[in-house]
């Protein structure tokens, strides 16, 4: 008997050891993005751009895909990140990395505050709540013209080099380096949270709220702390973009960045940390398609792309796009 | 004072024609259509072709703005929306907010991204004079239509077949359907007629609210306020919101014009704090 | 005799309905109490009050002496209430082995942590192993919580309560709807819980009832009915024909 109970409890230890660790596509997936500094020398503005939504898209997968919060207003930390990094560099203080740890702390103070709003009511309560957050911030920054440059933006940005050492250079190869950094730190940590218990509880606490209180989980607690959390890496992101074009403007509260930020997550997949990164690829190289076909209208097609995403399902496309893939490159058999 | 008062509630009976429509959805459906302002902006498109292209009098676009939004809306629910009733709240904003899009993007094509003028009538300008209070005419205008409205809503819910089947439908589709009431066609009637209405709703208030592509998205939030605040077990609930809202939202820009946009966040900040599920919730289910 | 969780005038409406009418329940420290009566007297309220999934109407719940009315669902049981569901309410993507570890973590004040994964918490890996090992879970504790059959999901349901290592255990018809065979599985493990833990079952099968109880409570239309020791309750007449021949013919 206690040759059965050691028996379980080795493949309990195993199982839970297992489901932490790196697998090859994950190591393969940032061999490609260091790989991209050399094979994609003139495209590192694009790419910093997509790793600064990937991290965004990332923040909203932490409250979304893990807690199975519907936000429509994430934009609001993106924009407060933004606007703390680039007030705090317009105040003299230059150094890029230090910046950004204040801009997610500041984020995620903000963040903190709205989550109280948020653990109460029901999901529609949640979105009204959310986009209602979102708005008052683009009011206030529009209000406070003076510190904010209202619909100007805030401009004269100018920053450091990176730690005193890297000086941001017009081709982005430094953006996107530190970019790129930053977005794999932040994935380190979001991974160990979502490994955690605490990730574990989230998951709980989203398939069924009513089961996790019953075994004891704070639901209200985890829920503030994980929308902080979430706020404060909305922030970073929000602060790398400040940084890296050492430009600031309204649009970065916008509602299409919320919702850019929901599609990203839908296209990529949410619940486990790479579909805000994937989905921002393929939204970007998208975007790229779309819009040399009809430059005005990117909205209409991101429209389309939502609605098709979800009444057809996103499995099922991507299994077709797997299908016919696969019949392009004829199967090996 | 007397002339805010009554500004406000004609612009809060504005809200409730445009978002009742919502709120049944919601109710019935369980269906978080954020796209209900596109209906909306139809309507309010309509009426401007009309009146410019043809030289139709206002008056005489109204019947036009109902109906082709209530088909825009009936075609939709045929094709679309109806696959999304039982699916996720999550699903649900995506797909309307793809709707959304789409619609901004298409009226700008179509229209331009300009704000859309309409010229009222002669009779609509102007002020009256209503018991010694200043009234605009068109406001006093919209009161009238708006309150006739809301009458013949509620008679037609509390009176006719139709609206105790869709109460029924409302409380427990299940056992509606059950009892042989014919569900499929009520979503799309109701749906129909949700849409029509905000349509109505965008013609009558293109000139207070404003019309141009981004109107689905600014009263987003409105609509939304609407129906959390007031629920959606009753139409008593979110027309008594609606009017609150119009108040508030008039009298905050009024008098405190350097805030002016934030009382109404504020509204819905208090509401939340206070009663988390809306100001009239049913107590106690069944 | 001393009294582990006790109920004190407890009212339930929902709208104009009463469905918990003035209940005064005690439920003894180590206790084998059985809760029974027909579909809808208003036992799962109970349960529901008791554990804070409901807030009642009127009335106090004091859990060893301490009033918990006001406590929430999830800080009851920290203080030692778990329970079993009648409907299953399981993590649906989630291993037994996740779940039974997270609730384990909860109870041993791990479940906030963010820096170390359960491969870092070996000693929380192996309670959740013994426990779903007591089971007969662990040949599917790496399965997906919705695939495993129906049996296995209700014993899991009981894992999940025992994890948190409760005071006080409230069962709600833990071997409803499992094939004859399993039921008396699952009932045994229960019968072989530790004695201090007191411990509340509802349900129907009264040879189940009879063969655990030491205690019997009679629920009808929400307000206890009758209570006393097993004997009394299978010789009372009024129970042989409201409850046992109603339970007799379904
Ligand atoms: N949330 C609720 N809202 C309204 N009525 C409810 C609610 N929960 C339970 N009821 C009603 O309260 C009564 C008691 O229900 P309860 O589930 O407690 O019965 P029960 O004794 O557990 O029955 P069973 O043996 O079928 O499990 C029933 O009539 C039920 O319809
Ligand atoms: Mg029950």
């Amino acid at each position: 008997m206690s040759e059965i109970v050691g028996n379980s409890r080795e493949r309990a230890r195993r199982s839970a050891a297992a489901s932490s660790r790196w697998r090859l596509p994950e190591l393969a997936f940032w061999g490609c993005a260091v790989a991209a500094i050399f094979l994609l020398p003139s495209r590192h503005l694009l790419l910093n751009e997509i790793a600064i939504v990937g991290l965004f898209a990332m923040s909203i997968d932490l409250i979304l895909g893990y807690a199975g919060i519907v936000s429509l207003g994430h934009a609001a930390f993106f924009g407060v990140g933004a606007y703390a990094a680039g007030l705090l560099a317009k105040s003299g203080y230059v150094e890029p990395a230090s910046g950004l740890l204040f801009a997610g702390a500041i984020a995620a103070t903000v963040g903190f505050s709205a989550s109280f709003l948020v653990i109460r009511g029901s999901d529609l309560t949640r979105l009204m709540v959310t986009l209602g957050v979102a708005l008052v911030f683009v009011e206030v920054a529009n209000r406070f013209e003076s510190v904010t440059g209202g619909v100007d933006g805030l401009l004269g940005i100018s920053m450091g080099p990176i730690l005193g050492l890297f000086e941001f250079d017009f081709g982005g190869t430094t953006a996107y380096c530190y970019s790129l950094c930053v977005l794999f730190v932040m994935f380190l940590i979001a991974r160990r949270i979502v490994n955690s218990p605490f990730g574990t509880s989230l998951r709980a606490l989203k398939e069924n709220r009513m089961r996790a209180g019953a075994i004891g989980i704070p639901t209200a607690k985890r829920i503030v702390a994980v929308y902080s959390i979430s706020a404060g890496f909305a922030g970073i992101a929000g602060a790398l973009l400040a940084q890296t074009t050492a430009f600031v403007s309204l649009e970065v509260l916008d509602f299409a960045r919320s919702a850019d930020g929901l599609l990203i997550l839908v296209i990529g997949g949410s619940g486990y940390l790479y579909g805000g990164i994937i989905g921002s690829i393929a939204f970007a190289l998208m975007r790229d398609a779309l819009s040399t076909l009809t430059p005005a209208y990117w909205l209409f097609w991101m429209g389309a792309i939502l609605v098709a995403l979800v009444v057809v399902g996103r499995e099922r496309i991507v299994d077709c796009a797997k299908a016919l893939s696969l019949r392009v490159r004829g199967q090996p058999k | 004072m007397l002339t805010i008062i009554f500004d406000g509630i004609a612009y809060g009976m504005l809200l409730f024609i445009l978002a009742v429509g919502l709120s049944v959805t919601l109710g019935l459906m369980n269906f978080v259509n954020l796209a209900h302002g596109a209906f909306a902006m139809a309507g309010g498109y309509a009426t401007v072709i009309l009146m410019n292209a043809y030289g139709l009098p206002f008056l005489a676009t109204l019947p036009f703005a109902f109906a082709f939004a209530a088909m825009i809306g009936l075609a939709l629910e045929r094709l679309l929306y109806r696959r999304m009733y039982r699916r996720s709240h999550l699903d649900q904003v995506l797909f309307s907010i793809g709707i959304v899009f789409m619609a901004v993007a298409a009226t700008d094509y179509l229209m331009g991204s300009q704000q859309q003028i309409i010229h009222l009538p002669e009779w609509l300008r102007g002020r009256i004079e209503v018991a010694g209070v200043a009234i605009g005419a068109y406001r006093f205008f919209l009161v009238v239509v708006c309150g006739a409205l809301v009458v013949a809503l509620q008679w037609v819910l509390a009176r006719t077949r139709f609206g105790s089947q869709l109460r029924a439908a409302v409380d427990d589709t299940r056992v509606a359907r059950g009892l042989g009431i014919p569900t499929d066609l009520i979503f799309a009637a109701t749906f129909a007629t949700g849409s029509g209405l905000a349509g109505l709703g965008g013609a009558l208030g293109a000139e207070i609210l404003g019309l141009d592509p981004t109107f689905p998205l600014k009263f987003m939030l409105y609509f939304l306020i609407v129906v959390t605040v007031g629920g959606t077990a009753t139409i008593s609930g979110p027309f008594a919101a609606a009017i609150l809202l119009g108040i508030a939202d008039v009298a905050g820009k009024y008098y405190i014009p350097r805030l002016g946009a934030f009382v109404i966040y504020f509204f819905m900040l208090v509401v939340l704090l206070l009663r988390p599920n809306g100001l009239f919730v049913r107590s106690g289910a069944r | 005799m001393t009294v582990a969780l006790e109920t004190h005038d407890l009212v339930m409406r929902f709208g104009g309905f009463l469905a918990t009418n003035r209940v005064n329940l005690q439920v003894a420290r180590g206790a084998r109490h059985a809760l029974i009566g027909p579909n809808g007297a208003g036992k799962t309220t109970l349960v529901n009050l008791m554990t804070g999934v409901l807030s009642p109407t009127e009335g106090r719940i004091v859990l060893e002496g301490h009033d918990i009315t006001a406590v929430p669902i999830a800080a009851r049981v920290g203080l030692g209430i778990a329970r079993t569901f009648q409907i299953n309410q399981l993590f649906p993507s989630m291993s037994p082995l996740e779940a039974v570890s997270l609730a384990v973590a909860q109870r041993a004040g791990r479940s906030a942590g963010i820096w170390r994964g359960f491969g870092a918490l070996p000693e929380i890996v192996d309670e959740a192993a013994d426990i779903l090992e007591g089971l007969h879970l662990a040949d599917a504790m790496t399965e997906r919580s919705d695939r495993l059959p129906y049996g296995k999901q209700r014993a899991l349901e009981l894992a999940l309560a025992l994890a948190s290592r409760p005071k006080v255990l409230l069962l709600d018809e833990p071997a409803a709807g499992v094939p004859e065979g399993e039921r008396h599985e699952i009932l045994d493990i229960v019968a072989s819980l530790p004695r201090d833990v007191s411990i509340l079952l509802i349900e129907h099968d009264m040879d189940l009832v009879f063969s655990f109880a030491e205690k019997i409570s009679v629920l009808v239309q929400g307000a206890v009915f009758l209570e006393g020791s097993a004997r009394e309750i299978a010789a009372d007449r009024r129970v042989r024909e409201v409850y046992l021949g109603e339970s007799a013919d379904g």
